[in-house]
């Protein structure tokens, strides 16, 4: 019975915890289960009438909630609220991810009452102003990927990628061609496409990208011609571009042309469209179809994992197979939700209503802030503060692939890890130096993988005392001073947590 | 340009150290066809009043609920939030940090789904909880695909009203799946899981006892779908299902026009492993101090790639963390009160629809949301009552209506609604 | 150093019992890459096997590793105490193996490699 045991020690933790452990202004916070119940909840509600029930049900006696009042309510989620770190307590660099600044004015606007409180099933008649919010931000985003059929339903990235991948299957599907069973990937993909691939019921064939961090025209015409094919078995391809180790692909309209001549269809993960907004359109790199993150490249607030929001935009050739329902503009100059029924070729619905329309709206503010000339300038400081990291720490750490890069840089601890200081212990350094760590063993294709994305919301001292707290750990390795390393870090609200205990016994819920 | 601290002199610096002429040689690799020539064709900058002045003048062309009489329900929900929750939603430590992947200061997100994912069990009858999902109607479909890989079976019955926008959902889903069948009626040895909505689309609440045991005899699981979560606070838990997901918006969560809302997805433990989506849980650091971290990470796509249990790689945090604030100001006391508000108006409400000549309410049972039978179209009755003022509820199968009443619906609402309905019946 | 086991280059051992039935687990080789396990997901009883077919699965907290069957056969017995312990599975052959395998057809063990071929197909990894 070690689990039992085990358990038992983390309410002994606790307890003592709770009771002793606040300091100045580090508070240590119990679960809301935890408190003494109070006689009154924390709402003023009127009293029922007690009349009799009309649901054909008993009524339910005790539901098991925990009962305090306001004042403690807030001060129980305030006090949470301090041990996260956030964008606006500082640098953020976690590659792949575009932590950017996520301006007030995107939420204010959000909670407007005209956009706040309307239904998702109103008659149209009665949300127009909502429709034209989606309109617009449809058109805009056709015009920034040059891909002008756009869904605004997904509502996360990796839903972005099934209604993208989805949209494939159903053009091939009408279109004689449903037999088409493989999706390439390349090895240095995110861990959704291939999960996406397999929802969708295809196979996965991977293309190597080993040698140089890209997918060449030579390794994607083995993966496209694979056993001696022709290629038609190959529904579509799934490339991340700029790819996850921060480089563009640069056979990558060679390779398109190929997979088109084939038949099958591009779809370009949009993770990160930060490196290309408002100066590259995808659309003309010979993508066919791809999501956005509005949480990444269109500053909506990350929120602690969500919401997210992942638009996809496709060109003329898969319009007619988007999932539904898209905003539509009639002739008379209103707006309404194209349905199925309306468009019988879509891949149908995904979701429960339009989309993360709140989303949609922040993003949309987002960009009229920005505008054409912003969100040039968004991509080229961008791409440029990566850089500008890569030329400070490249004779610091391992560069696995020359730059330039785009608005990433990778890194690795192979010059750090004999000593055995690896990728984690300089990720908590980072912690314990007040900054966010970079994004750690990912891509998989290098060993102590550390990706780098400043975004463009970063000041140059900013980065430069980033610079400054990675060269130091260099130093401080390549001195030998490496054991205070593993501690790390010993100023955040927690040490570093038992992830296998938590993992052998899971302890998911509160229980009395 | 407010949102970029780089100036002119900093980027100069930055080029110079790099070693090139202009940010342009950094984009080398790309191809020259794909560059846009000079901006893309939208508008330049624009300043915070003048974004504000846009948008605000496109809220002003919707007619949001606070201006008169609402009955519209149907899988989204018209309650109170109080002004805590949004306070506390809009801190900054919550509002723009990451997923928690990196535990030792992220413990605030952490703790708070670790307490979301104990509400939603004690709220649905079960063992666990995972820390959201998309929204309800996703939620269903992941639960039919979980059905599917436990009992490795690949029929999937609806067993009464299911939400149509679900039922479509479903099909996207359920259509992926090679040999996958979705059909109506009851379970069968082939059957992976009967999915039960309650209270169902027409607003009526379901019983348990016989579903289970038409699963139990044919080995199916027996997914019950709950879009008004309110609803717990006044029914039975559906202890009886093996999995109960939905929507939980209703609390803490405002209409914003269909998102973000917040799907939940609760299940026994004996199919953990099975479950999709983010889980956290409790552990110790390096201190022996409480701690929470994400865990049973390798269900997920970022380890499991292709064998993931579902490409689901966020939750709707923020949204969970409203529910959690709403839910912890209700406590058990307040809940329970809000379940029985929401009855007590929609009781209100059909007793005096009922006095309409023409009007007929079609159900016996219900807990905030029930259906009445017009004597003419009920797309055209709607129509007719949005031009009042009055948002009358969601018209179906010609001349029905569905109609929600909350606790934001007040008798004076309620007799425009009805002397609306008697002037254009 | 030799033993009587057989192993493939997926790193699993193999213990040949009867003359027909396979013992299996995974080498210090996998074990150690794997790390602090935490979860060994057992096929069950009875069940029917192909060669190359996946039947458990080998968890730490980052990784999810499947575990292959080199040779066809009926899954006569699994190693029940993993549940509660996984680590077990690195203590010893005895207390560490994962299912045991009736095999269709023995002949399919010749392709596989012996202790001496398995330590020179390890020390080429690294």
């Amino acid at each position: 019975m070690v689990a039992e045991r085990k358990i038992e020690t983390i309410e002994k933790a606790s307890s003592m915890n709770m009771m002793d452990q606040t300091r100045g202004l580090n508070y240590e916070e119990n679960l809301l289960w935890e408190k003494a119940p109070g006689d009154h909840p924390g709402v003023d509600l009127p009293a029922p009438q007690n009349s009799t029930l009309r649901t054909g049900l008993a009524a339910r006696s005790t539901v098991g909630l925990p009962q305090v009042s306001e004042p403690q309510v807030l001060r129980h989620f305030v006090r949470l609220s301090t041990k996260n770190y956030s964008i606006d307590h500082g640098f953020f660099p976690l590659g792949s991810c575009t932590m950017k600044h996520n301006p007030r004015l995107n939420e204010k606007v959000a909670r407007m009452p005209g956009f706040a409180h309307i239904h998702p099933l109103q008659p149209e008649s009665t949300v127009q102003g909502a429709l034209r919010v989606m309109y617009e931000l449809q058109n805009i985003l056709g015009e920034l990927t040059n891909l002008r059929g756009v869904c605004l339903t997904p509502a996360a990235g990796a839903h972005g990628e099934l209604a993208g991948l989805m949209t494939i299957r159903r053009a091939h599907e009408l279109n004689g061609q449903g037999h088409r069973k493989v999706i390439l990937v390349p090895d240095s993909a995110h861990g959704t496409n291939p999960a996406t691939a397999a929802m969708c019921d295809y196979t996965i064939r991977v293309i190597p990208t080993k040698d140089g961090g890209r997918v060449t025209v030579e390794a994607f015409k083995e993966a496209l011609y694979a056993n001696g094919g022709d290629g038609k078995d190959v529904a579509g391809m799934m490339v991340t571009n700029p790819n996850t180790c921060g480089l563009f692909e640069r056979e990558i309209i060679e390779c398109a042309d190929l997979l088109h001549k084939a038949g099958g269809y591009f779809y370009c993960d949009g993770a990160n469209f930060n490196a290309l907004v408002g100066k590259i359109r995808p659309g003309d790199f010979g993508v066919d179809v791809m999501h956005i993150n509005l949480h990444k490249t269109f500053s909506t607030p990350h929120g602690g994992g969500g919401p997210g929001s992942g638009p996809i935009c496709v060109n003329e050739s898969l319009r007619a197979y988007l999932p539904s329902p898209v905003v539509v503009q009639d002739k008379d100059g209103s707006y309404h939700l194209e349905g199925v029924d309306e468009r019988p070729t879509s891949m149908g619905r995904l979701k429960g209503f339009q989309g993360q329309f709140g989303m949609h709206l922040r993003a949309l503010a987002y960009i009229l802030s920005h505008g054409a000339d912003g969100l040039k300038q968004v991509s080229e400081d961008a791409v440029l503060n990566a850089n500008y990291i890569l030329s400070q720490l490249k004779e610091d750490f391992y560069v696995p692939f020359a730059g330039p890069c785009m608005h990433e840089c990778l890194l690795t601890d192979k010059l750090q890890k004999d000593v055995g200081v690896t990728t984690l212990d300089i990720a908590k350094t980072l912690i314990e130096h007040g900054m966010h760590p970079m994004t750690v063993f990912f891509p998989l294709v290098v060993s102590g993988a550390m990706l780098i994305e400043p975004t463009e919301t970063e000041s140059k001292e900013s980065i430069d005392r980033f610079i400054t707290v990675m060269k130091a750990v260099a130093a401080d390795v390549k001195s030998g001073d490496t054991a205070k390393f593993h501690d790390f870090p010993l100023s955040a609200p927690r040490r570093r947590l038992d992830e296998t205990k938590a993992a052998r016994e899971p302890v998911l819920r509160w229980k009395a | 340009m407010r949102y970029l601290p780089q100036t002119q002199k900093s980027r100069a610096e930055m080029l110079a150290a790099i070693g090139v002429a202009s940010v342009d040689d950094l984009y080398r690799d790309v191809p020259k066809s794909a560059f846009i020539q000079g901006y893309a064709r939208i508008d330049n900058h624009k300043g915070e009043l003048e974004v504000e002045r846009i948008l605000g003048a496109y809220a002003n062309e919707n007619q949001p609920a606070g201006e008169g009489p609402f009955f519209l329900g149907a899988g989204c929900y018209n309650h109170h939030v109080p002004a805590s929750v949004d306070y506390i939603i809009q801190r900054s430590e919550f509002l723009t940090a990451y997923t928690p992947y990196q535990p030792e200061i992220a413990q605030g997100t952490l703790q708070v789904i670790f307490e979301f994912q104990t509400m939603i069990a004690v709220l649905t009858g079960q063992d666990i909880a995972n820390a959201s999902m998309y929204d309800g109607a996703t939620a269903a479909a992941e639960a039919a695909l979980m059905a599917m890989r436990v009992t490795k079976r690949d029929k999937v019955v609806v067993g009464n009203a299911l939400h149509p926008h679900y039922r479509e959902t479903l099909a996207t889903y359920i259509g992926n799946q090679s040999g996958a069948v979705l059909t109506e009626g009851q379970p069968d040895p082939q059957t992976a899981c009967v999915i039960i909505q309650t209270p169902d689309f027409t607003g009526t609440p379901h019983a348990l006892a016989e579903w289970r045991k038409l699963c139990d005899e044919t080995g199916a699981l027996l997914v019950v779908v709950v879009n008004e979560i309110v609803s717990l606070g006044l029914l039975p838990a559906p202890v009886e299902a093996d999995i109960v997901c939905g929507e939980a918006q209703s609390v803490g969560v405002a209409m914003s026009y269909g998102g973000p809302h917040l799907g939940f997805f609760a299940t026994k433990e004996k199919f953990l492993r099975q479950m999709p989506g983010r889980l956290c849980g409790m552990t110790l650091d390096a201190d022996g101090k409480r701690g929470f971290v994400l865990t049973l990470n390798t269900r997920e796509q970022h380890i499991r790639r292709e064998k993931a249990t579902s490409n689901i790689c966020t939750n709707q945090g923020l949204m969970a963390l409203a529910f959690t604030v709403h839910m912890a100001l209700l406590g058990e006391g307040g809940f329970k009160q809000l379940a029985r508000l929401n009855h007590e108006a929609a009781i209100l409400l059909a007793d005096s629809l009922a006095k309409v000549p023409g009007v007929k309410v079609i159900n016996k049972c219900f807990f905030n949301e029930f259906v009445v039978e017009l004597p003419k179209s009920a797309a055209s009755v709607v129509r007719e009552l949005a031009q009042q003022g009055v948002i009358a509820g969601y018209p179906f199968e010609d001349n029905r209506l569905l109609v929600c009443a909350t606790e934001m619906t007040t008798d004076t609402d309620i007799g425009i609604f009805c002397e609306a309905l008697r002037e254009v019946l | 150093m030799s033993d009587n086991l057989k192993y493939t280059q997926e790193h699993e051992w193999l213990k040949i019992e009867d003359g027909n039935v396979a013992v299996l687990g995974i080498t210090p080789y996998a074990q150690d890459a794997l790390g602090d396990l935490v979860f060994v997901e057992l096929p069950e009883l009875g069940r029917k096997l192909t060669k190359g077919e996946h039947f458990a699965v080998v968890e730490s907290v980052k990784t999810a590793a499947e575990v292959y069957t080199p040779v066809a056969g009926e899954v006569v017995a699994i190693n029940d105490n993993l549940s509660g312990d996984p680590e077990l599975i690195k203590k010893s052959l005895e207390e560490g193996w994962i299912a045991k395998i009736k095999l269709s057809d023995p002949t399919e063990l010749e392709g596989l490699m012996d202790r001496a071929a398995y330590d020179k197909f390890t020390a080429s990894l690294d």
